[in-house]
């Protein structure tokens, strides 16, 4: 990590009784900078989030921001906003009201407080909504008020969970788009949680990838795409199959016969022959090849042999699941009318594409 | 996501211990120097103990006390399941005003019932008369006096515990059970006995144990009309009142000891509560009868008498003293009681007395109340269940039994010990009503909060609101509603209280319970029925302006 960042999080560890929740957490967040948090349930991207916000305390580690130290600062005077899953806009008080909730009452004259107010509400397109009820208002609208009342103290860093879960899958696109404009318009620090990877990548300038309560890989959508650093990150970010292989030779078998230019998954990994290996391997970087006859007939030279499974048309291209002969199954990226369930078919890197990544097999069981 | 327990900010630190102090001072502390009065302190002996197993009377009074209780339930259900089922599942004009007037009596003291039901159907009630009339016989033709009389009284006031825990089962009652059986070929009957009452049978059970502990407990009813039959909460007070202490002690532990299993079997049975209400869906639909006219006027009877105590209570109250002999309605009615009541001194002085004493009391109960159950939901306190276990307490135990208990603890100057001498003065009442609310305030506290989605606080706190202004501008704001139901019934509890009042009053703090039952005694009947209407009115007035907001229970 880079020293230097606006918002600093050095080895945060959190455990809830024996539970470890955070494990050795270090990000580093440049000022103006939108990180996204991404992991499934359970990988611990909610309490980095609350630790930040100041909601939990930290068992070991530090959060710095701007050079201080916080780690130990209630919530109230860290000056982050935060926008919550729900939102907790404050059903007892109006639009208004809870936007100038956070305001300084002491440092701002009541006709400030209004006019920034207003200026706030028209910066996410709700102007003139200060009379109305929360109740009253659709979830898009719930939703920018939320980020409207934590914008109007002017925090120094802006924290997101699960910005978008709540609205409907249209709404979501269009929501998604608006609050990117604002948060580029403002250029405030912001870290925000998800589990949908387009959503990360979307609004992400980088994207911080956990699993188990350890940060994974950090990098920006495009690098974490083409150079996952972990198996975890290569199976979780893109779509990917795992072929079973042996590492022979430098190269990677996954049938006796067929032989495929691998390159090894994480940094600085090395196999020695007759390791057993997992291929990690995207629909796009592998090439079909029909063949007309029966199972176990020759293809070209590496290629291994299956059959086609299922067939999902997605307009200009059509994803092919093939069941492979040896074992298990690949998805694979080719033209629409190649192949049709049953037919026989075989799978090979296609030439000029990303090498299929190494990582030692999950279980460590001999290759077939 | 991680369901983390959540509690993101600081709370001072010592509060929670001195709350449970507290709490342990106020509920726990009193019973256990009742126990060890009656166990001799300072010599320890069992010998109180065996005097108690000795005397039969006592004996009488421990199985009158389970019996009633038994017959009470079973009365109790007898009245309050039809009447649910009518009011539930079938249709008819007035259903949804007639419905909400037959739990009326939940909310008004039970003393105020006991003499509605002495107007109407005592000896010298307008029922009575009217027979005494026909038969021209000068010898009243019953008296409504000894167990049966407690029983009628008891069914009259606590069946409603039966309806409302039946109707609440039979709105959540899935209407899919009952179809699916009806299309596998059951009879209505058939579908009652094998799948309606089955899965209401959590229910029934809560109720069965609420009327259990609420009657285990009665004492107005029992020293009212009880004559010579006695149960425990009223052997009690006359073992006081002949200077048996140490025996009043042994009985006090006896019934809380009844009380604390009834307790056991009743969250048990909680436990068990909502297996019905866990597949949720639409309830079944209700039907207008075929005879439609008959349970319509099935349904107007019923609420009538119900509700003809209440209005009798309110004739009398008009009934000038002297004026009514032997006629079966009165022949005269005026306001004199009523200007009685407020225009002399001495008759306005139970009615501040009350009032005063009762919100002073709700107030500090709320404020203890919610403390402990901000600390034990926000707060990450080790003695959070020891909180919310001491608040219940007083809701398992009969007031006589804390009565006691308070009594014992607060005739005796030992300020090193936490002992103050309170009996006498104007604190007791309070402190005790307190007490008492405990759990009232407590419940509503515990249910709001738990409730209150904490990230609300939490984006206060992200705002920059410090604890205090969260509190103020958020937390109290919306836990409005609960807290107000909870208080309004802790207020009528302590407007109304008797059992606790007769132990502890004394005659200048004396609350209008006591004046109603010293205007029985000088045979002021008007007056003592004024009182009862007023007590009604503002219990009812109470409940009807904050009462409404939560799900509080009540006891008598």
């Amino acid at each position: 990590m880079t020293a230097g960042g606006y918002l600093e999080l050095e080895s945060l560890e959190k455990h809830f009784g024996t539970l470890a929740v955070t494990r050795g957490f270090s990000l580093s967040v440049r000022k103006s900078e939108i990180v996204a948090l991404l992991g499934p349930s359970g990988s611990g991207k909610t309490t980095v989030l609350r630790l930040v916000a100041g909601f939990e305390t930290p068992d070991a580690g530090r959060i710095r921001v701007d050079g201080e130290d916080v780690t130990h600062m209630p919530p109230e005077r860290r000056r982050f906003g935060m926008v919550f899953q729900h939102y907790a806009l404050f059903p007892h008080m109006t639009v208004g009201e809870n936007v100038a909730f956070g305001m300084p009452a002491e440092s701002l004259t009541r006709p400030q407080i209004r006019e920034r107010v207003a200026e706030t509400l028209e910066s996410v397109d709700l102007s003139g909504f200060e009379p109305r009820r929360v109740t009253e208002l659709s979830g898009g609208q719930q939703q920018r008020v939320a980020v409207a009342r934590a914008l109007a103290p002017r925090p120094r860093v802006l924290l997101f969970d699960e910005p978008l879960s709540n609205l409907d899958p249209t709404l979501r696109e269009r929501t998604r788009r608006e609050l990117k404009r604002v948060l580029r318009r403002i250029g405030i620090t912001t870290l925000f949680v998800t589990h949908e990877q387009e959503e990360a990548f979307d609004l992400g300038d980088r994207v911080a990838v956990l699993s188990a309560g350890r940060l994974e890989q950090v990098g920006t959508p495009e690098e974490l795409y083409a150079r996952p650093a972990t198996r975890f990150v290569a199976g979780f970010v893109g779509r990917s199959s795992v072929i079973p292989a042996v590492w022979r030779g430098g190269r990677a078998e996954p049938a006796p016969g067929v032989a495929w230019d691998a390159q090894a998954g994480s940094d600085g990994a090395a196999f020695s022959d007759g390791d057993p290996v997992d291929l990690l391997v995207r629909p796009e970087d592998l090439a079909l090849e029909r063949s007309g006859a029966a199972a176990g007939s020759p293809l070209s030279d590496g290629s291994l042999p299956g059959a086609v499974l299922e067939r999902r048309f997605a307009g200009h291209a059509a994803f092919y699941t093939v069941a492979l002969d040896g074992a298990g199954e690949a998805e694979a990226l080719g033209a629409p009318g190649l192949a049709q369930p049953g037919d026989r078919i075989g799978i090979r890197p296609a030439p000029g594409a990303a090498r299929p990544r190494a990582y030692p097999r999950q279980g460590g069981k001999a290759a077939p | 996501m991680t369901t983390a327990s959540r509690t993101p900010f600081r709370f001072p630190r010592l509060l929670p211990a001195v709350l449970t102090l507290t709490l342990a001072w106020l509920v726990c502390y009193p019973l256990l120097l009742t126990l060890l009065e009656a166990l001799g302190d300072p010599h320890w002996t069992l010998s109180h103990f065996a005097d108690f197993a000795r005397r039969p009377d006592e004996w009488q009074a421990l199985w009158a006390s389970i019996w009633i209780s038994l017959a009470t339930v079973a009365l109790s259900a007898a009245i309050g399941i039809p009447l649910a089922f009518l009011f539930e599942t079938a249709d008819f004009p007035g259903r949804r005003i007639l419905g909400t007037l037959v739990a009326l009596p939940v909310v008004l003291p039970p003393l105020v019932g006991v003499l509605a039901f002495l107007f109407l159907y005592g000896e010298s009630g307008v029922v009575a008369r009217a027979v005494s009339a026909v038969t021209r016989s000068s010898e009243p033709p019953w008296r409504l006096s000894g167990p049966g009389a407690i029983l009628l009284v008891h069914a009259y006031t606590m069946f409603v515990y039966f309806y409302l825990f039946t109707r609440a089962g039979l709105a959540r009652l899935d209407a899919a059970f009952i179809e699916a059986a009806a299309a596998l070929g059951a009879g209505p009957g058939r579908i009652l006995r094998k799948v309606t009452l089955p899965l209401l049978r959590p229910a029934l059970v809560g109720a069965a144990l609420l009327t259990f502990m609420t009657s285990l407990s009665s004492f107005s009813a029992p020293y009212l009309i009880g004559g010579t039959f006695r149960v425990m909460t009223t052997q009690i007070v006359f073992s006081r009142l002949n200077d048996d202490t140490e025996m009043s002690m042994v009985e006090t532990v006896a019934l809380a000891a009844i009380a604390l299993l009834g307790l056991v079997f009743l969250q048990k049975a909680e436990k068990r509560r909502g297996v019905a209400g866990a597949i949720r869906g639409a309830a079944p639909a209700r039907r207008k009868l075929r005879r439609g006219a008959l349970v319509a006027a099935a349904g107007w009877v019923f609420t009538t008498v119900l509700l003809l105590p209440h209005a009798m209570l309110l004739l009398v109250s008009f009934v000038p003293a002297g004026t009514w002999n032997s006629e079966a309605l009165p022949p005269v009615l005026s306001l004199s009681n009523w200007t009685a009541v407020f225009s002399e001194r001495e008759r306005l002085r139970p009615i501040v007395n009350s009032l005063w004493m009762s919100a002073v009391a709700t107030a500090a109960a709320l404020t203890l109340g919610f403390a402990a159950a901000w600390t034990s939901v926000r707060g990450r306190t080790r003695l959070a269940g020891t909180l919310e276990s001491l608040l219940a307490i007083p809701w398992a135990l009969p007031g006589t039994v804390f009565a006691v208990a308070l009594a014992a603890t607060f005739s005796v100057r030992a300020p090193w010990a936490g002992r103050f001498v309170l009996i006498g003065t104007a604190a007791i009442l309070p402190l005790a009503y307190l007490v008492r609310s405990l759990p009232l305030t407590g419940r509503a506290a515990f249910a709001g909060l738990r409730q209150l989605d904490p990230a609300l606080e939490e984006a206060a706190a992200s705002l920059g609101a410090s604890r205090t202004r969260r509190l103020l501008r958020v937390t109290l704001p919306l836990l409005r509603p609960a807290l107000a139901a909870g208080a309004a019934i802790a207020f009528i509890t302590s407007l109304g209280d008797f059992v606790v009042s007769i132990v502890l009053y004394t005659f200048d703090t004396r609350p209008i319970s006591i004046e109603i039952l010293s205007s029985l005694r000088m045979t002021e009947t008007g007056v003592g029925a004024a009182y009862g209407v007023l007590l009604a009115l503002l219990s009812a007035a109470s409940f009807l302006l904050f009462g409404t907001g939560g799900g509080a229970e009540r006891r008598a």
